[in-house]
């Protein structure tokens, strides 16, 4: 086997071991600790009509929480192998199903909000580099830890307070059309922006002191071109690395953000599911934020090699 | 959220190598004098913690009136000379209610960071100390722990605990245990290389004396600085968990959900929404300004 399948196959096995091991803690901090979601269900019930005590034995063994902790955790993890995480307390709906429902419209805010990240958090960095104005590089230097500083549902509301109740421009709430979709992309973009602003101006400036920078400062290559073309290049790769915990960020940021705008997704789902104690749904939720980290992060490890020859070389050694 | 901004790692090895020569008092206030007159924003910021820790610890000295009491004529009026913040649909003085809302939030926050130093502490000490399988098995442990989403951690906790300003900090506590066990790794593996370990060791003293008295004691200065800094983002954190409904029950005047029962009112009323979220960006941008501070500035600025 190549050093390099190697490599590959024990950087698999490792995501793996953290997704068995983020549904044990799951299975852990949701089965182990006090707390009856059947009596909780039970006493928020649909009618008011308090439930017997034969029903809510019925309604355990209907959900396997009679058995003991250590057959439903062999259970749970045999179904979660085959992708299946019970029913939804709640309504019974499959949990599948039900996060792959309420996925589509956090994916689209959640890649518009990467957008914005991008872009702004980018320009800022790039500007905050290349001016020789001091002030200037203080203030945009500045502007990460303020936008870290505020809450992000008070940014949501800020926002529909200038733009939507004071200048009339965008709706407030809701996920109709791509207008709906611009105060929530900003609100969940703006601490991932901060990140990449950060992230990006470091190595950008320690990429402007690399010697490739002077030798094509000493051949004449303009300022412009030597900040795009020289140190941009180069400094985008180190940025890459944190895109692992921006997507597990903007899937935190949803929960919050789509409370604020009102909007369907995985971010209510979750509120939801906590709000009525739905355990099999939020284990779910959790798994799936997990291995969406996992799959990330080996996605980021496999492709870092291919964009950074060095790398390839240094595991290949 | 942004458990990951980047921070650049203290120049010097650490406050307890600051001073080798010993400074007079006069000397080391000469000092704070000179550094403090150079970063007006600092003493901003450390003049606003302060008067937040009083709104903490005695409301009463700020904000004299009762937080819960309103006047029902008064009500839904905009920031004046009379109230400073405005007042909210039921007449009471949202100012009063952002200071008295200071001690709930606050307690909560030093909760969290108080788990999360502890537990989080402890892991680190003993995966540095010990090393071997226990090291291994706790880090790939604190993996795991990183790889959930701090909010989805914290949802999960509250889900299995119930409602409550205490759950609230628990659940924010636990999440952020992690960071906490890396650093404090980090520098137990460094201070055990030291020759006053090994000096302890030869002299035969017994491991949990040397942990307590010589370990614990020299990791503590990069430890004080991160829970400085996660004191901000526990802000955070209790704060949009307060906002989604999941603390202290509604009368009560916590500034996540100051800002929740505002939304309501937003279209007519701003100032329900925006000063106490105004209160929380100023709270956290001043203790992230400190913790900034004590990482590594103070020290460099010779």
């Amino acid at each position: 086997m190549s050093p390099m399948a190697r490599y590959l196959l024990r950087r698999a096995g490792m995501a793996v071991g953290v997704l068995w091991a983020a549904f044990t803690v799951s299975f852990v901090v949701l089965y182990l600790l006090p707390g009856d979601p059947v009596a909780t269900m039970a006493s928020g019930g649909l009618d008011g009509e308090p439930l017997t005590p034969e029903q809510l034995d019925a309604l355990r063994a209907r959900y396997g929480l009679d058995q003991p902790l250590i057959v439903q955790y062999g259970h749970r993890l045999w179904g979660a192998l085959h992708g299946d995480f019970g029913a939804s307390i709640q309504n019974g709906q499959d949990v599948r199903g039900a996060i792959m429902e309420a996925l589509p419209p956090t994916i689209q805010i959640s890649l518009a909000g990467l957008a914005f990240a991008i872009v702004v958090g980018g320009t800022v960095a790039l500007v905050a580099t290349y001016t020789r104005a001091h002030w200037l590089r203080q203030v945009l230097m500045g502007l990460p830890s303020l936008a870290v500083s505020m809450p992000v549902f008070w940014v949501g509301l800020m926002l529909v307070q200038v733009f939507s109740f004071g200048l009339g421009l965008l709706p407030s709430v809701g996920a109709n059309g791509p207008q709906a979709l611009i105060l929530p992309a900003i609100t969940l973009g703006l601490p991932t922006g901060a990140l990449v602003a950060q992230v990006l101006a470091k190595s950008l400036s320690q990429a402007l002191d690399e010697p490739y920078v002077a030798t094509a400062r000493a051949k004449g290559v303009g300022r412009v071109d030597i900040h795009l073309r020289h140190a941009l290049r180069n400094a985008a790769l180190p940025a890459l690395t944190v895109l692992g915990y921006v997507v597990g960020n903007l899937l935190a940021g949803a929960v919050v953000v789509e409370t604020v705008f009102t909007r369907p997704g995985l971010g209510r789902l979750t509120v939801s599911a906590v709000g009525v104690q739905d355990i099999p749904l939020v284990q779910g939720i959790v798994v799936f934020a997990a291995a969406v980290f996992v799959v990330v992060n080996l996605l980021v490890d496999l492709v870092y090699p291919l964009l950074d020859p060095r790398i390839a070389t240094g595991a290949a050694a | 959220m942004t458990e990951l901004l980047v921070r650049e790692p203290a120049a010097v090895p650490g406050p307890g190598a600051v001073a080798p020569v010993a400074a007079t008092r006069r000397e080391r206030l000469a000092r704070l004098w000179r550094f403090l007159r150079r970063r007006p924003g600092l003493i901003v910021s450390v003049v606003f913690v302060a008067l937040v820790l009083l709104a903490a610890f005695a409301p009463g000295a700020l904000a004299p009136a009762d937080p819960n009491l309103g006047v029902p004529a008064d009500r839904l009026q905009a920031p004046g000379l009379a109230h400073v913040f405005g007042t909210d649909y039921l007449g009471r003085d949202v100012y009063t209610r952002v200071v008295h809302g200071a001690a709930l939030s606050l307690q909560a926050t030093v909760i969290a960071v108080a788990v999360a130093l502890v537990v989080g502490g402890l892991i680190g000490l003993l995966a540095g100390f010990v090393r071997g399988w226990v090291d291994e098995g706790l880090m790939r442990f604190v993996d795991v722990l990183l790889a959930i989403p701090a909010v989805l951690m914290s949802l999960a906790l509250i889900t299995a605990l119930g409602y409550g300003t205490a759950n609230v900090a628990i659940a924010v506590g636990v999440a952020s245990v992690a960071s906490f066990a890396r650093v404090m790794r980090s520098e137990t593996l460094r201070i055990r290389q030291s020759v006053y370990v090994e000096a302890a060791r030869s002299v035969g003293t017994r491991w949990h004396v040397t942990l307590l008295r010589h370990v614990l004691p020299n990791a503590a200065g990069p430890v004080v600085v991160l829970a400085v800094l996660e004191f901000g983002l526990a802000i955070l954190a209790v704060s949009s968990l307060s906002f989604l409904g999941y603390g202290a029950p509604p009368p009560a005047p916590e500034w996540g959900s100051l800002i929740a029962e505002g939304r309501n009112y937003m279209a007519t009323a701003w100032w329900l929404c925006a000063m106490p979220g105004a209160a929380i960006a100023a709270t956290v941008l001043s203790v992230n300004r400190i913790s900034r501070a004590l990482d590594g500035e103070w020290a460099r600025a010779r």
